[in-house]
């Protein structure tokens, strides 16, 4: 091969390989781009069913109710205007309360509910990951 | 009087850095312009004062040494005397008051002092006046210009890093009126394995921005070439052995420490690691070509400006806060303008130079398509895909939240787009060491790799037939991990082992970690098993193989947290129990409350355990995971990170050796 096309067969090959990366990175990226509901989403959106997102809100007051295989929980997340029922199996981090914020990460269920896999509690925003500590500071705009 | 001489001690350190750039760059001009003349030079020879460019090159060098070694030996002063206020908690210190407390151990005394921005930003300007004095003590078979406007690169970047310290981010601030006592640091950092975590990794990004200033000075020099290349390769490779041992180490600290069970989470923070490992492995391959083939030189340039920008990002976007809270931009937009403006002129800068001097660089030899050189292109263009998508990943929800929208991207958009492409890498990592230089064909080269693709394929047999219902990632993971640690042996069959050269021993060991970690992760991804309950006292539960029992429940109190203690009694087969002790740790300053897992090695896999809470009816909850050969995962990254100190060393031999036939 001739030395000059060969650095520009590099070249395109590396511009091209630039290219695929963002193409690929922002074609994946558009199914992430709606990710967070707040309840009142829900009624005006419709529910997101089969995929993974983040519910917000406040925990409603006195709707905390203890399922007797001792490790799962069902609340219910308000907004004010909608509020969906949820249930998480697991061990409930240490600032989840009744009327403050948390972040729920699951699914919605046809039947309108929510399975969640993880909770956020409020928590000290030092070290949180922004998508965490975007989605609290939307729950804490709806706390005020 | 401490920080005030810590202070003092920087300004002195950021004076000598200008210094340098400013000799380095008078050196670099003036023996050019005597090389652009040669015509002329034996008429004014005749002039004693003007020698010969050699002389005039060596008296810069002689100049500049000394300056670089002074402002390592300050700034590394500034940066004991930071350790010192934190170690006795003068809480007049700013710093020292908003993330330390007089009740904290001392070895968090130490890490608090790069436990926060401020800190962190010392630590790295102190690694890297440390390497820039190694590099003016140490280096000595590079071409003097060359190795003159290296050292005035280092100090450009230096200079950029005094700025930010000094003009907004002075960690020696006081505070007026001092506090009683400091808001403490972060219980989750209070860890032994995490204290030293962040230097290691700032060690490797300084490491990469050595390599970098080696580049610029080739650049300026019009000199890329072997030599270069060579002078290049160490820091690259010792860079990468830090970055390797820092990734590997802060996702077992990930894993044992956030009791969450996961070894990997695409935190942005994790992220702003990762990339520049990326870049490092990219270039540290390429420079193989270039100091041993003299190929690829613009490609390595451009690697080695790719490599720094992505340990600047990683350096800057990490402590800056605008990964950790999107609300730090608005706290302070002083810093986060000068953070963006740093990255602009460092980044902006090392590619306007390389477009401006990439056609000064000649061509190097060629190769065929079908060559070790050709799968080494192929592997440089398959980790800068990878490097792509995780950068863009990680950018997107930040530029995203700059326009006002929330969103957040993880696992799946991770999984889905990276780990098909790093799939290939590695099998394709398995090809590359078995091809010849310069050109081979390709059925010798298929003749070469029959064997690991036959255990491969029979690995996915035997998992298809035995574990059905695995997903095809971890499938696919698990099969090629075998099939490439085959491969990766491979390049010492038929040969004399003694007379084989070190780095070549290190090639295969590093190659080898690679596979023993995709396996490890393939094996924690497929096979894993959690049971979540609430038990008990005296209650039997199983996991895995292994049976159970809460015995107990205890208060345990620490220097600066108290906790209570769950006792569990371990069964596995007939073999003697055992017990173990997960805690839930209190944490006073700030107060946090903190899951200690605890964590039963064995040869096969992990047994994992948290302790909850006590529900109404005196249950505990328990969390327990049985996790087949996730130790490989790790074990995995410290053979790739072995590998690369043999490699290390091995070079670091045979340059010497090669030097020393020179002289004699």
């Amino acid at each position: 091969m001739k030395a000059k096309h060969q650095r520009l067969t590099l070249a395109l090959l590396a511009l091209a390989a630039v290219i695929a990366a963002a193409l690929l990175a922002l074609s994946a990226l558009k199914d992430q781009a709606s990710f967070f509901y707040a309840p009142s989403d829900v009624v005006k959106d419709g529910l997101p069913l089969g995929k993974a997102v983040r519910l917000g809100g406040i925990v409603e007051t006195g709707s905390v109710k203890h399922l007797p295989d001792g490790v799962s929980i069902r609340f219910v997340v308000t907004d004010g205007q909608a509020s969906v029922p949820v249930r998480f199996s697991g061990i409930v981090p240490d600032l989840f309360r009744e009327k403050s914020g948390v972040v729920a990460e699951g699914q919605f269920q046809p039947d309108g509910s929510f399975v969640a896999t993880n909770l956020l509690a409020k928590h000290d925003e030092k070290y949180m990951p922004p998508q965490v500590a975007g989605a609290m500071h939307k729950t804490e705009s709806l706390e005020q | 009087m401490i920080a005030e001489a810590g202070l003092a001690a920087l300004w002195f350190a950021a004076a000598l850095a200008l210094l340098q750039l400013v000799l380095a760059a008078i050196g670099v001009r003036r023996s050019a312009a005597d090389r652009a003349e040669p015509a002329g030079a034996h008429l004014q020879s005749v002039d004693p004062s003007i020698g010969s460019t050699r002389t005039r090159v060596e008296d810069f060098l002689a100049a500049v040494r000394p300056v670089a070694v002074v402002q390592g030996a300050l700034v590394i002063f500034a940066m004991l005397l930071l350790i010192a206020v934190f170690v006795r908690s003068d809480m007049s210190v700013r710093l020292v008051a908003e993330d330390s407390s007089a009740a904290k151990p001392l070895i968090y005394k130490i890490a608090g002092a790069w436990g926060n921005h401020e800190g962190s930003m010392l630590l790295w300007v102190t690694i890297l006046g440390l390497a820039g004095a190694a590099v003016a003590l140490f280096e000595r078979t590079l071409d003097r210009r060359t190795l003159v406007a290296t050292l005035g690169a280092q100090a450009a970047i230096a200079l950029g890093f005094y700025a930010f310290l000094l003009f907004s981010s002075n960690p020696f601030a006081r505070l007026s009126p001092a506090p009683a006592d400091g808001q403490g640091l972060n219980p989750l950092l209070q860890d032994p394995g995490l204290a030293f975590h962040p230097p290691t990794l700032y060690i490797g990004y300084v490491g990469i921005s050595v390599a970098f200033s080696f580049a610029v000075g080739a650049m300026l020099t019009r000199d890329v070439g072997p030599a270069f290349a060579r002078a290049m390769r160490p820091w690259v490779l010792g860079a990468w052995i830090f970055l390797t041992i820092g990734i590997t180490a802060g996702s077992y600290w990930a894993y044992y420490e956030l009791g969450w069970g996961g070894w990997w989470f695409w935190d942005p923070v994790e992220n702003a690691s990762l990339m520049p490992w990326l870049a490092a492995t990219a270039l540290l391959h390429s420079v193989t070509v270039l100091a041993t083939r003299d190929g690829l030189r613009a490609w390595t340039i451009m690697l080695a400006v790719v490599a720094f920008s992505m340990s600047m990002v990683g350096t800057f976007l990490v402590r800056s806060g605008i990964l950790t809270s999107v609300h730090a931009f608005a706290i302070d937009p002083k810093r986060g303008a000068f953070i963006l403006a740093l990255l602009v002129i460092y980044i902006g800068g090392a590619l306007a130079l390389f477009g401006a001097r990439v056609g000064t660089i000649r061509q190097g030899n060629t190769f065929e398509p079908v060559s070790r050189e050709g799968a080494l292109v192929v592997n440089n263009l398959l980790l800068s895909v990878i490097l792509g998508i995780v950068l863009i990943g990680t950018l997107y929800p930040i530029i995203a939240a700059a326009f006002g929208t929330q969103l957040s991207v993880g696992h799946p958009f991770f999984d889905s787009t990276a780990g098909p492409i790093a799939l290939v890498l590695v099998a394709l990592m398995a090809v590359g060491p078995l091809l010849r230089w310069r050109r081979d064909r390709v059925g010798a080269g298929l003749r070469r790799v029959a064997i690991p693709a036959a255990v491969s394929l029979a690995a996915l047999v035997v998992l298809l037939v035995f574990a059905p219902g695995i997903r095809a990632l971890p499938l696919i993971g698990l099969a090629l991990g075998l099939g490439v640690a085959v491969a990766s042996i491979a390049p010492l069959w038929g040969r004399d082992l003694r007379r084989t050269p070190l780095f070549t021993y290190g090639m295969v060991v590093a190659h080898l970690g690679i596979a023993v970690s995709l396996a490890g992760m393939a094996s924690e991804s497929a096979f894993s098993r959690e049971t979540l309950v609430a038990t008990r006292i005296g209650e039997a539960q199983r996991v895995g193989p292994y049976q159970v029992t809460l015995i107990g429940i205890r208060p345990v109190v620490g220097v600066n947290w108290s906790a209570i203690e769950g006792v569990l009694s371990v069964r596995r087969g007939e073999a003697a129990p055992f017990l173990l002790r997960p805690q839930s740790r209190f944490f006073s300053t700030p107060p946090q409350e903190t899951n200690e897992s605890a964590i039963r090695t064995a040869l096969d896999g992990q047994l994992y355990t948290v302790l909850g809470n006590r529900d109404d009816a005196g249950r505990w909850q328990l969390r327990l995971w049985w996790k087949p050969f996730v130790t490989l995962i790790w074990a995995g990254g410290a053979l790739v990170a072995i590998g690369g100190a043999l490699s290390l060393l091995g070079r670091v031999r045979r340059e010497r050796r090669a030097t020393r036939r020179e002289e004699a």
